[in-house]
């Protein structure tokens, strides 16, 4: 079956199962590998990506669901917000091996649009679902802190 | 010659011997390890695993007109009551009704994973919301079960911890489970969320019988006097 797709403003034509795993569709036919497979049953975020500007796991949302929604993965995501958590994931060297950053970012992003200015329990509460096998969760709090600070600080 | 020189010749003479025979030994070996690890042989093919995940098997539930032979009302509500109890008490409903802000999965009713809170409306935290990853429906392909109402029962309905008489006395508090009997009975009944129980998906076990018995069991322990196992 045809669906129709919005994935990062674009609408795309995919001839697939309704209950085709949106991560597939996007990893395989729209050829966005930038959000990850890590688990496949919403265990670890590393597929998280914004469906109507909230994080997602993306392997366990089907084509069918998604078709009625707007999609935005990590290789379209943009804002203010988005560049001072790039920044801050730099200059705090967040990733080690860097396979669940993508998730990560995601989700960092979705907390800075919900909290401004997020607590450690804030923080705690939204990314518990992002699991890092190299556990930089200290790296990931210094470094949405920095971004929430820096996105408060008038330029 | 003397003796000392004859002694000396056989010393040099018996360790060239060993000597050669170790190395002789080490290159026989190598050359015996190289010639297997290089000696062509089929690779290991991937095999499918015939194991699949078996639906797991419904379990009768006793009617409510099987209680019918109970003379006594009082103990004939408590029996009902008992007998629903068996959903009631099972991990498909005890799960999403926990003492504290986080829910359990699985049969075990281990903590959930990954770590969640109820949030201010049972759904979650504001920025992880069950929604996050429960969908409408139960999805298959990830085996992550869903429902449009996913949620946490109110901490005032905690079930976990407590004796089934305990249960029973807190659902007929309305202050406790917020419902009157009849919205008690329509819950059993009709509740889309508590239906999912019926049909929780993948190899999740089922709670016993069907939501039309269990809400008969529920209506007639109401209709004998609502009454609570001690």
């Amino acid at each position: 079956m045809s669906y129709a797709i919005s994935v990062n403003g674009q609408v795309h034509h995919v001839e697939d199962d309704g209950q085709t795993p949106l991560l597939w569709v996007l990893r395989d036919t729209l050829k966005l590998s930038g959000t990850k497979y890590g688990c496949g049953a919403a265990q670890c975020g590393a597929c998280t990506v914004h469906v109507d500007g909230k994080p997602m796991r993306s392997c366990t949302l089907s084509l069918e669901r998604a078709s009625s929604a707007r999609i935005t993965t990590i290789e379209a995501v943009e804002g203010a917000d988005v560049r001072a958590i790039q920044d801050a994931w730099v200059a705090h060297d967040v990733p080690q091996c860097g396979f669940c950053q993508s998730g990560q970012v995601m989700s960092a992003i979705a907390l800075l649009r919900t909290v401004e200015k997020p607590t450690d329990r804030d923080i705690d509460l939204a990314m518990s679902g992002n699991l890092c096998r190299c556990a930089t969760y200290n790296r990931i709090r210094a470094a949405i802190h920095d971004a929430a600070s820096k996105l408060g600080t008038p330029t | 010659m003397s003796w000392r020189a004859s002694a000396f010749g056989n010393w040099r003479r018996r360790l060239k011997v060993g000597v050669l025979s170790v190395l002789g030994l080490i290159v026989v070996v190598g050359a015996g390890g190289l010639a297997y690890a290089l000696y062509p042989r089929t690779m290991p093919q991937t095999q499918s695993i015939e194991i699949k995940l078996q639906p797991a098997e419904v379990e009768r539930l006793r009617l409510a007109s099987d209680f019918a032979a109970i003379a006594d009302l009082n103990e004939r509500s408590v029996a009902l009551f008992e007998e629903a109890g068996r959903v009631i008490q099972h991990p498909r409903c005890m799960n999403c009704h926990p003492q504290t802000d986080r829910p359990t999965q699985t049969d075990a009713m281990r903590a959930h994973v990954p770590w969640v809170t109820r949030g201010l409306d049972g759904g979650g935290a504001s920025t992880l919301r069950c929604s996050t990853c429960h969908g409408d429906t139960n999805f298959e392909p990830s085996g992550v079960p869903g429902n449009p109402t996913w949620m946490l029962a109110p901490i005032e309905m905690a079930w976990q911890g407590k004796t089934l008489g305990d249960i029973c006395r807190q659902l007929l508090d309305p202050t406790r489970s917020h419902m009157t009997r009849e919205e008690l009975l329509r819950h059993m009944t009709e509740d889309e969320l508590v239906g999912w129980a019926w049909h929780p998906g993948a190899n999740r076990r089922p709670v016993p019988g069907a939501q039309a018995e269990f809400g008969a069991l529920i209506k007639a322990w109401l209709e004998t006097g609502a009454a609570c196992p001690p």
